[in-house]
């Protein structure tokens, strides 16, 4: 110990050792959730983890906190400049907690206590360190608020959490993590839960308390392009065990350890439209039922026998550490020249007519959709009413994809459930394949379900759990009085189109991996031989070794059916990576309209500028190069929009024009107009801005 | 927290590799989901007791009278007249009545009687609940208000005056009609219970799906939602058998339920109540029983709630 | 927040009108006065018993609209409830039965409520101890068991204990000793004496639910994220447990307060006659056993009224401690 003390600048920050967590009596026995996880943090460092669910990573950081159920049994080491933490009673820790190191947690509508205001909860944080009355307390909170942003911040002190929105929570959540000066930040998925213009700002917001506090930062996330963006170093975790680390930029770029270059080959990149993904086969090991070997191994392209016998340990290598037996010859992604993990051949995209010749399979024209407000508790009266969707237009050709992308809220959701009712819009028009939705009757609406079919974001609860995977798919089938011996032999057609074995018609959902559910999805919506499939977020509830198959499925579907896709997504790498056109919607409105290669490479709207620089991508050097354009606050309410132009309260353009440009923006709403050949866009100065670098 | 997830979840995760080529027979892994049920069940020794005093109430009540006259020779209506108010003896294992009535003979009948009554209670008190909710939370609007208000009014009726009220008219009919008045007023909390979670589950995506695909709304309720609620409503009818016999064994205790000459739990204390302190055996046997019965169903509706769904630990005794 | 009392106030309201409608009407369907002047010796003239059964508003011959019309004006005019099928003024009776059963119902639930609640949490903290053990069995026993035989056995019970100590220290019967000369004190004394079995067959119950249901409403709350939050800025779990968790563990109980007074009500109505208190639900088993129509109609209102001053306060104390519903 003594020989530590003497040198206390040798001496690390936060020091985690050998760390491991064990949860006795699970079904399988105990389940070893993480197994073995080493770093040492320097003040002001950013420490990324990287993994996916269930790879321990949330796990490891509750152990350095203390905060895992007692029945956890920790080992190894952690120590705060030199002092262990492990093994210390809760009121020691306590003492710790909150004030030398704070968390910052995923969900901040969960993670606030409902029934006290925000104010009294940063109060109490600071009053539990720090001897400090109760009214300066108060008033220390509410500079805290405004430090990180909250608008008014002495009076929303006095609000409760479900009265703010996610973003606003995530900056509470960071306004109490800092109230003590904390030397250690742990942040747990902190932007998994928000949009990706929030995202940025609360990013942004990290970014600042870090400066601020000079705290070394340990950042926990699924996402490679924001620990791209922030981290030091970083920490890839698989089946709770650390298999390679080392500092941000060499690791992104030679990656040493086969998972990591499986996970960086299969995220769609914003940069990189035309690239081929590469799944990881398989899905990631139950850590209870460990086999013998790699955890790695069962998925690993390259394993050799002794994968599955030796697990390989953390050893060093040129720039970090990897835990591969295989590390030294991998060189660039490949061994002798062969890619680890080789591209899949997909369908090649025929020569399709140009898009003005190709019949539209579904037109949607100044579409509105209002929700009434109402008021009074006996007798309910309409006071008012929001246009969720307000006059939206755009068309789906046949074999193309569209991608409608916007912030939640947005409308897209609304626009698409309008769609699939296939009832009359209150106002405008949906026409399906030349049918008009109005004019139907029963029976037509019921006939017009064949042509467009429906694959949702979860795939856990878009398959009923009690069925058999056979029924799920033969349920459309069914419900057309397809006849019995045409059904069986369908659903095992279908089957095999998505990649499962006919075999699997009897087994339950529960039977089946996230990524293989998604493609039961598939399969049902398939069922009916639709021409148009909507999308909606499809690929968002799958961890991104797993999201990358079902995106190849998809590319290769729409090629080889010749679908037409109405693609709804918040990613906006994913929509890059499948969607011909792409439209952005803000607060009900379309904003813009065009190619994707237009839209992605020179937009015109500062709407959609601005979400497309707040995709982190996952590469160090190109993402810190970047010039970021945030938008302001949050989405207003919609029943009281800004007049003249929706976007104002938050355009980052409009700060910079001037008074009289800005009146312009104040008074007339602007008309989505070609700007430049190909690109409708809904504002007054549109110019083109390169954000995505090429 | 990604770490102590469902181990139910977890393991069917694992159940299958991402290969569609390797052998895993369906029927080994649906046995498994069920067998981890049993497993979980199984863990409680409370639970494997109580399904052991009520496997025992059951034998006893439809074949201990058979065996019993076999070995003594009375049954539930004979009488002693050699043996008045005699305490429990070879002869007459709980003693005699008043009237040199055989006391284990009509305790055998009466829980007998209130095990059908439970039974039969709970299941059609629950299959109301379960399509009443299920439509009020699918269609919403008007039908919705329509159910859940006759649901409030039923609440606030206090059922025991009602069926008070109403059995002794139709004594005639027998205990069918009481079955269906206690079912009548036993379904308005399970119902809320499962009208709330159709609201949750019609939101699910699967239910949305089948619409999509032309499913009709029948179709959706019977073979989507209540299909997707049978935990909770196997955990509900288990309580509500504990609830229905001791509904029953109430209003028999008033004189309002089963009437004379048959009998049941409720009108062997009542009538063994008088003498409670003198006679204790014409009291404690039935009483006994009749406790012993209850608490193992919910003990055993308790382990179920834990086994079936270990995610959520809505409340102990629902009702 | 005014208005969500107001809503729920009128929809009570309407439900206590419905529910008491309701009862008058089966209970005249159902029930048959007449049998109160059959049988009699010598047989009274057809037509005196008619005029007394129109007399007190319960001849089946006369047309049932009318007579709730009658009966249900009588009430809400000039809160007049009517006569027994005896000729007694309903009125006369209803304030010391309603007295002696809201003694009963009060103290029972308030201290079932309290208990329940303290011992559920306790449950939760030492979960699988042996004072959960103890709780929760305690629990099951007396959620299974009929408030009739807890009754039952509580009397064992006293009888013993009176035994012991050699003189009367629990009694079993009525509400006071009759007749007593024993000054101010004296009669507190025996009035706690007589009071302690029938609460103690109420609050059992009451606790057992409460504890068992607090119990899981704690478990709920100590797996979740705000409680690891607490901790996380440095309380103790402890305090954590007592300050974040606690307080909002006790949001449901609101509920099943309101829907407790339901089940409370029959139970009183077990316990008022086997100690033989002279309260509303003995009155209501005796009513129907003598065919009383109006005295039904009378102790279902009064129940109703119960249940929804039980359930309005419920929304009050659910709006007080849940900021969520205060819009």
């Amino acid at each position: 110990m003594s020989d530590v003390g003497d040198d206390v600048s040798q001496v690390p920050l936060l020091s985690v050792r050998d760390l491991g967590v064990v949860f006795p009596g699970g079904e399988d026995g105990d389940v070893p959730a993480v197994r073995g996880v080493a770093y040492d943090l320097a003040p002001g460092e950013v420490l990324g983890i990287v993994g996916e669910s269930g790879s321990g990573k949330s796990v490891s950081s509750l152990a350095v906190m203390g905060l895992l159920p007692r029945n956890a049994r920790v080992t190894g080491s952690v120590r705060l400049r030199g002092v262990e933490l492990l093994g210390r009673p809760d009121g020691e820790l306590a003492r710790i907690r909150g004030n030398d190191i704070a968390m910052v947690f995923q969900d901040p509508l969960s993670a606030l206590t409902p029934v006290y205001t925000v104010g009294d909860q940063i109060a109490e944080t600071i009053r539990i360190h720090q001897r400090l009355a109760a009214g300066p307390a108060t008033q220390r909170a509410v500079e805290l608020l405004d430090s990180v942003g909250i608008p008014n911040a002495a009076q929303r002190a006095k609000a409760f959490p479900h009265e703010f929105s996610g973003g606003m929570r995530q900056r509470v959540m960071i306004a109490m993590a800092i109230a003590n000066d904390p030397d250690v930040l742990i942040a747990d998925e902190p932007t998994t839960a928000l949009d990706v213009t929030i995202q940025a700002q609360v990013l942004e917001l990290l970014e600042t308390a870090r400066q601020l506090t000079n705290a070394a930062t340990v950042m926990i996330t699924h996402d490679l392009g924001v620990v791209a963006g922030i981290a030091d170093r970083v920490l890839v975790m698989y089946a709770g065990k650390a298999v390679e680390q080392g500092p941000v930029g060499p690791v992104y770029a030679a990656p040493r350890m086969p998972y990591t270059i499986g996970l960086l080959g299969s995220v769609p990149r914003l940069d990189r439209p035309g690239q081929t993904l590469t799944p990881i086969s398989g899905s990631p090991p139950n850590v209870s039922r460990l086999e013998p070997g790699c955890p790695f191994a069962s998925r690993c392209p390259v394993v050799l026998p002794v994968c599955r016998e030796v697990e390989p340990e953390l050893t060093p290598t040129a720039v970090g550490s990897a835990a591969c037996h295989r590390a030294d010859e991998i060189v660039d992604g490949s061994i002798d020249g062969v890619p680890v993990f080789p591209p899949p051949v997909l369908a090649q995209a025929r020569g399709l007519v140009a898009r003005t010749e190709r019949p539209a399979v579904l037109e949607v024209r100044e579409v509105t959709k209002r929700f009434d407000i109402t008021r009074g508790a006996v007798m309910r009266r309409k006071v008012g009413s929001v246009s969720a969707v307000d006059g939206v237009s755009f068309d789906i050709r046949e074999g193309e994809a569209l991608g409608l992308v916007g912030e939640s809220g947005s409308g897209k959701t609304t626009t698409i459930m309008e769609v699939l009712s296939l009832q009359a819009p209150a106002e405008g028009s949906i026409v399906v394949h030349g049918k008009d939705v109005a004019g139907l009757g029963r029976r037509e609406r019921k006939e017009l379900r064949r042509d467009i079919q429906v694959v949702f974001q979860d795939p856990l609860s878009s398959l009923d759990p009690r069925l058999p995977v056979g029924d799920i798919i033969d349920e459309p089938l069914r419900s057309f009085d397809v006849p019995r011996a045409e059904r069986a032999a369908r659903v095992g057609e279908l089957l095999r189109l998505v990649g499962l074995a006919p075999e699997h018609a009897n087994r339950y959902p529960a039977d089946f991996s996230g990524g293989q559910r998604q493609r039961i999805g598939i399969a049902r919506a398939l069922a009916l031989e639709p021409k148009l499939l909507v999308l909606d977020e499809p690929v968002s509830a799958l961890d991104v070794s797993i999201q990358a198959g079902v995106l190849n499925l998809l590319e290769d579907l729409k090629v080889r059916l010749g679908l037409a896709y109405l693609f709804v997504a918040h990613d906006l790498s994913v929509v890059r990576h499948i969607a011909d056109r792409v439209a952005v919607m803000y607060l009900g409105r379309l904003v813009e309209v065009g190619d994707a290669d237009d839209i992605f490479e020179r937009p015109t709207h500062p709407y959609t500028q601005a979400l497309l620089s707040a995709v982190p991508i996952p590469d160090p050097v190109a993402e810190r190069q970047r010039e970021r354009i945030l938008v302001r606050g949050d989405l207003p309410d919609p029943a009281n929009l800004p007049s003249g132009c929706r976007f104002r309260s938050r355009c980052p353009l409009f700060v910079e024009l001037e008074p009289g440009q800005q009146q312009r923006c104040a008074e007339e709403d602007p008309a989505l107009v070609e700007h430049v050949p190909g690109l409708a866009s809904a504002c007054h100065f549109a110019r083109e801005r390169t954000v995505v670098p090429g | 927290m990604s770490a102590p997830a469902d181990p139910l979840v977890v393991a069917d995760d694992a159940a299958v590799s991402d290969h569609p080529g390797q052998k895993a027979p369906s029927a080994v892994v649906v046995r498994g989901r069920r067998s981890l049920v049993l497993r979980r069940f199984r863990r409680r020794r409370g639970a494997m007791v109580a399904l052991g005093v009520l496997v025992l109430m059951f034998v006893g009540a439809f074949l201990g009278p058979v065996i019993y006259q076999a070995i003594t020779g009375w049954t539930y209506s004979t009488q002693d007249y050699t043996a008045f108010l005699q305490p429990p003896s070879p002869d007459h294992w709980f003693g005699t009545t008043q009237i040199g009535q055989d006391v284990f003979a009509q305790t055998m009948r009466g829980l007998q009687k209130s095990l059908i009554i439970g039974l039969l209670v709970a299941l059609i008190s629950t299959g109301l609940a379960a399509v009443v909710g299920a439509c009020a939370g699918y269609f919403g609007g008007w039908v919705d208000r329509a159910l859940m208000w006759g649901v409030d009014l039923l609440l606030v009726i206090p059922s025991f005056l009602v069926v008070a009220i109403i059995s002794p008219a139709f004594q005639s009919a027998g205990w069918l009609v009481l079955v269906f008045l206690i079912a009548i007023f036993a379904w308005m909390i399970t119902a809320r219970i499962v009208r709330g979670m159709t609201l949750s589950l019609k939101e699910r995506e699967f239910v949305l799906a089948a619409r999509y695909s032309g499913v009709s709304s029948a179709g959706i309720i019977f073979r989507h939602l209540i299909p997707n609620m049978s935990s909770l409503l196997i955990i509900d009818a288990t309580i509500a058998v504990a609830t229905a016999i001791i509904a029953e064994t109430g209003l028999s205790y008033f004189g309002f339920g089963v009437q004379p000459p048959d009998v049941s739990l409720g009108n062997l204390i009542a009538s063994g109540t008088r003498s409670a302190f003198t006679f204790p055996w014409l009291f404690l046997f039935a009483g006994g029983l009749l406790v012993a019965t209850t608490l193992a169903v919910s003990v055993i509706g308790d382990a179920l709630r834990d086994a079936l769904d270990p995610a959520s630990s809505r409340a102990g005794g629902t009702k | 927040m005014g208005r969500f009392l107001l809503k729920r106030l009128a929809n009570y309201v309407v439900l206590v009108v419905v529910a008491t409608t309701l009862a008058y009407i089966v209970a005249s369907l159902a029930l048959n006065p007449r049998s109160t002047y059959e049988g009699r010796n010598p047989p009274p003239p057809a037509a005196v018993v008619e005029q007394q059964l129109t007399a007190y508003g319960v001849n089946d011959k006369d047309p049932l609209l009318g007579r709730y019309a009658d009966w249900i004006g009588g009430v809400v005019l000039h809160g007049d409830f009517g006569q027994t099928v005896r000729g007694q003024d309903i009125n006369d009776q209803l304030g010391s039965r309603a007295l002696v059963s809201l003694r009963l119902l009060v103290l029972g639930s308030i201290i079932g409520a309290v208990v329940g609640v303290l011992a559920g949490v306790v449950s939760a903290i030492k979960k699988y101890k042996v004072t959960d053990r103890a709780i929760t069995a305690y629990s099951f026993f007396f959620i299974a068991t009929p408030v009739f035989f807890t009754a039952v056995l509580l009397k064992f019970g006293a009888l013993s204990v009176n035994d012991a100590v050699g003189s009367t220290v629990l009694y079993y019967t009525g509400y006071e000793t009759p007749n007593l000369q024993a000054g101010f004190w004296g009669h507190v004394a025996d009035q706690v004496g007589h009071l302690i079995l029938p609460t103690l067959s109420i609050a059992l119950g009451q606790i057992a639910y409460f504890s068992r249901y607090q119990r899981n409403a704690m478990l709920d709350v100590m797996n979740s994220d705000f409680l690891r939050t607490a901790e996380a800025k440095g309380l103790t779990r402890r305090k954590a447990l007592y300050k974040h968790g606690l307080r909002t563990a006790l949001i449901p109980m609101a509920t099943l307060l309101a829907y407790s007074f339901g089940t409370l009500a029959v139970g009183a109505t077990f316990t008022e006659k086997i100690f033989g208190w002279h309260g509303m639900g003995e009155w209501l088993v005796d009513s129907i056993t003598s065919q009383d129509i109006n005295v039904v109609a009378t102790v279902t209102l009064f129940t109703a009224v119960f249940i929804l001053i039980s359930g309005f306060l419920a929304d009050v104390i659910y709006a007080v401690l849940d900021p969520r519903v205060r819009v």
